[in-house]
């Protein structure tokens, strides 16, 4: 990777970090645990990279940590994207 | 092939985004939740298109293994358990950062396909150190949460200098690294020593410090997905680490707020005499007679009251309450009376905690206000009713200059007619101070476990 391409990831990066500020500071109170559970889900997006190295052609370490990146991740994901649908469905308006 | 991906990498974090912004609301919160997972899976499966994704075993082994064990986490764990399960999670997130760094640099080692250069190496570097203090902090915090760990402040002496020597050395080697990318022995030390700083940094943070600790390692995690998207030139990672870096970062800072305290002064392990449960020590120490009421009396007391406000706190958590107290509100409201719940920004162990557990008893989220919606009201309250809470309604954060809490935000809950505080015994709260609030002519103690508590109000309150 060339220096350029990095400060143009750093773009991407400040740009996302912006438009986080300006969404979260509107989640009421109320919804902070699902939200730090949701976006925990988020942040399991790591995934994307566990599986680029756990299908490797070849067997590798590479592979073995892929695999337990994967793991990781997956249960990061699933359990999180799940644990806030319970969470959510409880907060009901009379 | 490869544009097809990539825009289906935007379609995800669109999705993300909307995911996110329809959490503005518990109304729409749960299609949000809804959204950001089909982000997620999209992202997924265009993922096992990529070139280089070219056996698919382990990576099925992979997604049983953590799918299920997701799966029994999220239906298992009590809703009471929640700051545990986001702790963990919190590590879980971290440790993929670290391992996809780690396997990362042994394909640059490994194959020719893939090669070292300045900017992979830093991001590389980067990956490993917030990947792993955040695996480490997070089971640390999942530890405490859970009762494995001490949760009171941990001391020792040279403390503060071995953390700065760690630091310092991860910086060092981490140069060293970029220069000379060969040397394996340099990765390992930078991940183990990491693994060990992030064991240091949660490990001095007390009990009640848990919601910044909480919302701190939430950013770290995002954070880390980021910087693995540094490493493998993926906006999709650094634009959904981003916004989860910023969601903590923002719940961090009102953690703090809602403590008056530096997010430095939380992290260096909190106030002075902080985590003793002995009589409190303080020169100040309010004195005078405490009143307490039993169940029968209260039940009068309440019974002609007609505006009620609960202020929750760790204490109905512990006792797991919840479900006493929506009976409570219940025949309260039944006999026409209004009654509402105040909720301090750190009430309990992680933001929004107390929230979870009344939705769970199945109490409308409009009657969840926070402490700048309510905070006004409390001199129009016949009954401010404190179950579990300590040093949230301490007017020495108001009055006391020489309090540790002084510049508290508190709900202002002396200002109602009559505070009712209901407590297991005298002992101070987290911040190690006594309550003075507990003298005041208005104050009534109602001893008894939370739970057992507000069941016997409910019963008495039945026969008048």
């Amino acid at each position: 990777m060339e220096s350029i391409g990095l400060i143009m990831l750093l773009y991407v990066f400040v740009l996302a970090i912006f438009v986080g500020f300006e969404l979260i500071t509107k989640v009421p109170p109320t919804l902070h645990t699902p939200l730090m559970s949701g976006s925990n889900a988020i942040s399991g997006i790591t995934i994307v990279g566990a599986i680029l190295s756990a299908g490797l052609e070849e067997f590798t370490i590479s592979t073995i940590l892929g695999l337990i990146a994967m793991i990781f991740a997956t249960i990061n994901v699933v359990g999180g994207f799940l644990v806030t649908d319970r969470m959510l469905k409880m907060f009901k308006k009379k | 092939m490869r544009i097809l991906i990539e825009l289906s990498y935007l379609i995800a974090s669109v999705l993300f985004i909307f995911g996110i912004k329809n959490l503005s609301s518990p109304k729409t919160a749960r299609k949000g939740n809804f959204l950001a997972a089909l982000g997620m899976f999209i992202a997924i499966i265009v993922t096992l298109f990529d070139q280089h994704v070219l056996t698919f075993e382990w990576i099925i082994i992979g997604f049983v293994i953590g799918g299920t064990t997701g799966v029994l986490m999220a239906i298992k764990t009590p809703m009471t358990g929640m700051p545990q399960m986001v702790g963990l999670l919190n590590g879980f997130g971290g440790g993929a950062s670290l391992l996809v760094a780690l396997s990362e640099y042994y394909k640059m080692k490994n194959f020719t396909t893939w090669t070292f250069n300045d900017a992979t190496n830093i991001t590389i570097v980067l990956s490993l150190i917030i990947g792993a203090v955040t695996l480490t902090g997070s089971l640390i915090a999942f530890g405490k949460l859970q009762g494995i760990v001490t949760g009171k402040v941990v001391k020792y002496p040279g403390q503060h200098p071995l953390n700065v020597i760690l630091f310092v050395g991860l910086i060092a080697a981490g140069v060293f690294f970029v220069i000379d990318p060969t040397l394996e022995t340099l990765v390992i030390a930078i991940a183990a020593v990491s693994l060990v700083l992030g064991v240091l940094l949660v490990l001095p943070i007390g009990g009640a410090d848990m919601p910044v600790a909480i919302s701190l390692l939430n950013s770290y995690s995002g954070l880390a997905a980021a910087s693995t998207g540094f490493v493998l030139q993926n906006n999709q990672l650094i634009i959904a680490g981003a916004l989860v870096g910023a969601s903590g970062i923002i719940l961090t800072m009102i953690m703090c707020k809602g403590m008056n305290r530096s997010l430095l002064n939380v992290v260096m392990g909190g106030w002075e005499n902080a985590g003793s449960t002995g009589p409190a020590t303080t020169t100040t120490s309010p004195k005078g007679q405490v009143k307490s009421v039993d169940s029968e009396e209260l039940a009068m007391i309440f019974d002609a009251a007609e505006n009620i406000i609960i202020v929750p706190g760790y204490g109905m958590a512990v006792a797991q309450a919840q479900h006493a107290v929506r009976d409570l509100v219940n025949l309260l409201e039944a006999k026409g009376k209004k009654v509402r719940f105040a909720i301090h920004p750190v009430a309990g162990r992680m933001p929004g905690h107390m929230n979870v557990l009344l939705a769970e008893a199945q109490i409308s989220y409009d009657k969840m206000l926070s402490m700048e919606e309510i905070n006004d009201d409390f001199p129009n309250t016949d009954i401010s009713l404190i179950i579990g809470a300590n040093d949230v309604v301490n007017p020495a954060a108001r009055n006391d200059k020489n309090s540790p809490i002084y510049g508290m935000p508190i709900l202002n809950v002396d200002y109602s007619k009559t505070v009712v505080i209901n407590k297991r015994s005298m002992n101070v709260g987290y911040a190690g101070i006594e309550n003075e609030l507990f003298f005041y002519p208005n104050s009534l103690m109602y001893f008894g476990d939370a739970k057992d508590a507000v069941a016997k109000l409910t019963q008495e309150l039945k026969n008048v």
